[in-house]
């Protein structure tokens, strides 16, 4: 009864995922999706602990609930600005997870057939890989590790040279059963987890947590073939997908392939100080916020780009204060977000989302760009390489290619901005010199409640 | 190779397919999200944790379990607590 009880509720358990992916494909039905996947893992977990192999059911509860109880606080207390943090930490976890299931079935059975140990290493590999890569992306996030590249000379070489360890040892491993050198491949397995996440930059970690995030269900799906179960299989193929749809997207915004985010250590500060050629013909123009308050009023379009900065200085609510104003003196107001904008994919929809702006005035790259040619006032928050021109025409800049947001376009561009400094990636921008760009110095949530309070 | 292997790669294949199919379909907007859902979902490897602990209690393999199912636990339940968190602040 049960072999068939147990697949047919997995069967069930994988359905609940896939709808609930589905139905995260709208924001109205999103939260019902969440609920749905959930009731999916619910199903997942009651069905394994039907199984009549499971005898002790005491040290799995105590497990399930200390387990419960961490997610439950981290999920609480973090804050939206910390979310990328987070997901490289569950990512990690998750990794570990399949790591040490797969150590535990190789303890447990000791000899396998061949495609059986392969799985194994691999799902050791994976989630080695997973969870310290993980790890040093948490860090470089959290600020706890400087963001910048650490290379070495010949780290790719090393790096091959690691490869090419696991495969010996997974050799010598199936030929010497219960050997211990499973022992050597998650140690060597985690150490090129490290060397591959700390030759990336900052400006590259969305990239890095999007693959992370392939990884860990790639690590369970692996897990999947080792104890031989098709729910595992279909689940972690699922989050692969996703994770490398994500991966994908994150590069094209930066017009780089994932082998240059992998492997070129972009963000180096040798790079930086190349390109920081200033011409001293060009000058800038600047406003104080009161002065500014005319050309809002007579504003027929208003679109804000916000970028990472906004979200540091806190300034969401206050920009919504703003929009709000604008809308009641008949302006049309819109937000225009960058795929690369903020430090994880969707990053700054969600701190948007948390000051309360509808996600209706939230408008992609594509369908933005269009309109500012109709737009009057763009005003450009703590966004700087994503708005800069040099991208479409100077072949000479590193962001060259890039998809950018076309705000010289509109008739005028404020820039809010804390000083002239360059940005992430440490390139002039030549939007601040243009005739229609005005710039506005300050802190961007102190400029935003000036305005609001001289809109008024 | 044997039967039931086949199989598997079958489902592996299919499922990634579907998998490509049902995610591109999720809009910008919802990527953070996406994200720490799937990711919580890639916490089924709890399954592979329990069996592991439950059926051959007082070994290293259901220590090594134990360990496992915390870890997963914390992956699904905080995955899918802070997607739902997030998901609530989206209004139109």
């Amino acid at each position: 009864m049960q072999d068939l009880v147990i697949p047919i509720i997995y069967l069930f358990s994988a359905v609940f995922f896939i709808l609930g992916l589905r139905q995260l494909s709208h924001p109205r039905t999103a939260l019902k999706g969440n609920r749905t996947a959930s009731i999916g893992m619910l199903l997942a977990i009651v069905a394994t602990l039907l199984n009549n192999q499971i005898l002790d059911f005491q040290s799995i509860f105590i497990a399930i609930l200390i387990g419960s109880a961490i997610g439950a606080i981290l999920a609480k207390q973090v804050e939206m600005t910390s979310m990328p943090q987070l997901v490289a930490l569950f990512n990690g976890l998750g990794g570990a997870a399949s790591l040490l299931v797969a150590t535990a079935e190789f303890y447990r059975v000791g000899a396998f057939p061949i495609f059986i140990f392969f799985t194994i290493v691999l799902s050791i590999l994976i989630g080695s890989v997973t969870f310290s890569g993980s790890f040093i992306a948490f860090l470089k996030l959290q600020g706890i590790m400087k963001g910048a590249p650490i290379q070495f000379k010949g780290q790719h070489a090393f790096n091959g040279l690691l490869v090419v360890l696991v495969i010996i040892s997974s050799i010598y491993g199936l030929l010497n059963p219960f050997s211990s050198m499973f022992l050597i491949i998650i140690g060597v397995s985690l150490l090129l987890g490290i060397l591959f996440v700390l030759p990336i930059g900052g400006a590259d970690m969305p990239v890095v947590i999007s693959l992370l995030n392939s990884f860990s269900g790639l690590a369970a799906c692996a897990t999947g073939f080792v104890i031989q179960n098709d729910a595992l299989i279909i689940s972690g193929s699922l989050v692969g997908a996703s994770g490398i749809i994500l991966t994908d997207i994150m590069c094209k915004g930066m017009n780089r392939t994932i082998w240059n985010v992998l492997f070129a250590g972009v963000g180096s500060t040798n790079a930086i100080t190349d390109n920081l050629q200033v011409d001293p013909m060009k000058s800038i123009k600047s406003y104080e916020p009161e002065d500014t308050v005319v050309i809002f009023e007579n504003a027929k379009q208003v679109v804000i780009v916000p970028g990472y900065g906004l979200a540091v200085a806190q300034a969401q609510h206050m920009v919504h204060e703003l929009q709000k104003l604008l809308e009641g003196k008949g302006v049309v107001v819109k937000y225009a977000i960058h795929p690369v904008a903020g430090r994880m994919p969707g990053h700054m929809n969600v701190l948007l989302a948390e000051a309360n702006i509808p996600y209706d005035s939230l408008y992609d790259l594509d369908q933005i760009n269009p309109e500012f040619e109709e737009t009057d006032v763009t005003l450009v928050i703590g966004a700087n390489d994503v708005v800069n021109p040099a991208a479409r025409h100077d072949t000479n800049s590193p962001i060259f290619g890039m998809p950018i947001l076309d705000v010289d376009k509109s008739q005028t561009v404020f820039v809010l901005k804390r000083t002239m400094n360059p940005g992430f990636a440490g390139i002039e921008n030549e939007l601040f010199y243009k005739d229609n760009t005005i710039m506005i110095f300050g802190d961007a949530k102190d400029t935003v409640s000036k305005l609001v309070s001289e809109l008024k | 190779m044997s039967g039931q292997l086949l199989i598997e790669i079958y489902v592996l294949v299919l499922a990634l397919f579907v998998g490509f199919e049902v995610i591109s379909k999720v809009p910008p907007t919802l990527h953070t999200p996406l994200m720490s859902g799937s990711n919580a979902i890639s916490g089924i490897t709890i399954v592979g944790a329990i069996l592991a602990t439950g059926s051959m209690p007082g070994t290293i393999s259901a220590t090594l379990g134990m360990i496992a199912i915390i870890l997963a636990m914390i992956n699904v339940v905080g995955g899918f607590m802070v997607t739902g968190r997030m998901l609530r602040m989206f209004k139109k």
